[in-house]
């Protein structure tokens, strides 16, 4: 059969500048590049670029870059060349679309229509490199009262389990098996150092990384991978998956090829075997199911973690958080539909959910109107870009935020979408041993560590500017955002006055 | 003394040390002359052996006692007794061979350029005297596969 499909990408290489030492050939594990020593020059396979620009990073001379196919569409922007590129697939394969990473598709970006307060005159700002600025938090129910002691300065309510991070920021669930053991080990030990936690994902906790249980969030998902007493144990909360936001509504697939020895005793599965995590938990048909296995899961851990339930954004998600917090949850993840995934049917991630800032505002409005807001604790994720949306996503209403995408940036990930190859040129997303290799965990980690310290800094900066000294005397605090671009119904869910009331 | 040590754990087989050392041994220290332009080919001191299922980078352990020095008949082969570095003068080389086959690491390479025939070893990036300087391979490796730190061996 003919290909249809086309290059997307053009490898550009400036000839003035390559010196043909091959290191491009050697970074790439799509076979690009190839030095031909005859010809006396390096040629390349447009064709298999998928734009992750290792090769641009390691080229020691800076030759190369990367180009959009010069192909151009007909000029009609409903048969454009994505839509054309998709159907000439399909044809060929039959088969559903596979895509990785967030949603791409040019969906309005909420955050970037809020903007920030700062005190000027009336009220002080703070500077908060020469006052304190307090930046922990403590995810779980809190009590309805506290009764302390004053003489003995001891608290005599009896506390329910919570976590404390000294930073509103924790790495999301990312799987052993999706990513790769040296990926999570850098999250592992970036959020030991940094006094925040990072997520197991669903595929189960590596006995290397139990030493990291202080940091970790064990997630139980519809496939139970790896989910024993002690993995339970282990960890400082347990999350139970409903949802992801980048495929609300279905499960995941983890192909044979990639259970290898590590993954299938992480995962508890034979090696080899496709690891099917089902769409819905196959014992979760209610509100009543879902409690029963919260408290299944409190039982398990003597009612010493608080359990986490995570949700994709979708149409009527304050209700069903408003369900979920009344079933026993301590902590509710909302996951808004750019969340990234290793792997997702391409119609499901672009058209499926809605963004994190109205599920987030709804569900944080709703959780108040019932007076049940203390009972949980709301996390935020789903494409946290900066310190700036870490603020914004406080202010109407997180707890905390959930960052991925952008600690495997940190540490090397460029987005280029293809995860679900396994052939992840940077050593995130792949369980090739030559491939992860490329990841050095100690190196990894530090990046990780300056991003979430030069993010927490900034929100200590941006917090002074509004005169509030600490992330619990933001939270909610919409006061603190003003919309600007959005309609009367935007600012409604958003629960925002428009910029200049 | 401070020694490079090379890990082949971490070793990804990209060689982006040879070119580093390479352009830092050239006259002009940029890898686009030194690779394209420059008459008096400069000579990586550094090689990185194997494939990309397993790979290391070999150059000069600066040993206790060299078996380079002790060879070298015609005395270019020296250790600084200030620095411990193994450095070899090349106005003294007669291109004859002897560390090549002394050295138990195959750190030094005896290579023709230009119709002369000298030893070409690590310097640690110093000018060619016993100062060493900031290795150039392990600034370049993006991996940690190189790490130049303080060592227990002796001097």
């Amino acid at each position: 059969m003919l290909d249809f499909t086309l290059p997307r990408y053009r490898v550009v290489r400036d000839e003035d500048l390559c010196i043909q030492c091959g290191v491009c050939e050697r970074s790439c594990s799509n076979k690009v590049h190839k030095v031909e020593e005859d010809l006396g020059k390096v040629t390349a396979a447009h064709k298999s670029c998928v734009n992750c620009q290792r090769c641009v990073c390691m080229c020691p001379t800076g030759a190369l870059h990367i180009e959009n196919w010069p192909q151009v569409g007909n000029g009609s922007a409903n048969w454009n060349l994505p839509a054309l590129q998709d159907i000439a697939k399909q044809s060929q394969t039959g088969a559903v679309l596979l895509a990785s990473m967030g949603n791409p598709k040019p969906y309005p970006i909420y955050w970037d229509h809020l903007l920030l307060n700062a005190s000027q005159v009336t009220n002080p700002s703070i500077d908060p490199l020469r006052e304190p600025m307090e930046t922990r938090v403590i995810l779980g129910r809190k009590p309805a009262k506290l009764v302390v002691n004053e003489r003995e300065q001891k608290v005599i309510t009896e506390l329910p389990p919570q976590v404390k991070l000294k930073t509103p920021i924790m790495f999301s669930a990312m799987s052993f098996g999706s990513i790769s053991l040296n990926a999570q080990k850098s999250l592992a030990m970036a959020a030991r150092e940094l006094g925040t936690c990072f997520n197991t994902g669903e595929g189960g906790l590596h006995r290397d990384l139990e030493q990291y249980g202080e940091n970790a969030i064990v997630q139980v998902a519809s496939g139970r991978f790896g989910v024993d007493p002690h993995y339970l144990n282990t960890a400082a909360m347990i999350e139970i998956k409903i949802g992801q936001g980048a495929k609300p509504g279905i499960g995941g697939h983890l192909p044979g090829e990639k259970i290898n020895d590590e993954v299938s005793r992480t995962r508890m599965i034979p090696k080899g075997t496709d690891a099917i995590s089902p769409a819905p938990h196959h014992d979760i048909y209610s509100i009543e199911d879902l409690r029963q296995l919260i408290f299944s899961l409190k039982e398990a851990t003597c009612y010493t973690k608080p359990v986490a339930v995570k949700i994709a954004a979708v149409h009527n998600v304050a209700a069903i958080a408003s369900g979920v917090a009344s079933a026993g949850a301590d902590v509710i993840v909302v996951d808004g539909f750019r969340g990234g995934t290793g792997a997702a049917p391409t119609r499901i991630r672009d058209n499926v959910g809605i963004p994190i800032e109205l599920a987030l505002a709804a569900c944080d409005q709703r959780l108040r109107d019932e007076s049940i807001r203390s009972q949980v604790s709301l996390v935020a994720a789903g494409s946290i870009r900066h310190s700036a949306d870490v603020v914004r996503a406080i202010a109407l209403g997180a707890d905390a935020c959930y960052i991925a995408s952008s600690a495997l940036i940190a540490m090397g990930c460029h987005q280029c979408q293809d995860c679900s190859s396994g052939k992840c040129n940077w050593g995130l997303a792949t369980q090739d041993p030559n491939l992860t290799r490329r990841l050095n965990p100690e190196i990894a980690a530090e990046r990780v560590v300056n991003m979430v310290n030069a993010w927490t800094h900034e929100i200590k900066e941006m917090m002074g500017g509004m005169g509030v000294n600490s992330v619990d005397s933001l939270r909610g605090n919409r006061l603190m955002l003003r919309g600007v671009g959005l309609t009367e119904k935007e600012l409604e869910i958003l629960g925002v006055k428009y910029a200049g009331e | 003394m401070k020694r490079i040590y090379a890990i082949e754990k971490w070793c990804i087989d990209c060689k982006r040390c040879e070119v580093a050392c390479k352009a830092f041994h050239s006259k002009s220290k940029d890898p686009v002359r030194a690779y394209k332009y420059e008459d008096n080919v400069p000579q990586p001191r550094i090689h990185v052996e194997g494939d990309l299922d397993l790979s290391v980078a070999i150059n000069c352990r600066h040993c206790e006692k060299p078996l380079c020095v002790e060879g070298c008949i015609s005395g270019a082969l020296k250790k600084d007794p200030e620095t411990g570095m193994v450095y070899c003068d090349q106005n003294l080389c007669v291109g004859c061979r002897t560390c090549v086959s002394m050295c138990p690491f195959g750190a030094v390479q005896v290579v023709e350029v230009n119709g002369i025939t000298k030893a070409y070893k690590c310097d640690l990036c110093s000018d060619g005297t016993g100062e060493p300087g900031c290795p150039s391979c392990v600034a370049a490796c993006p991996n940690g596969a190189l790490v130049y730190v303080e060592s227990e061996e002796g001097f």
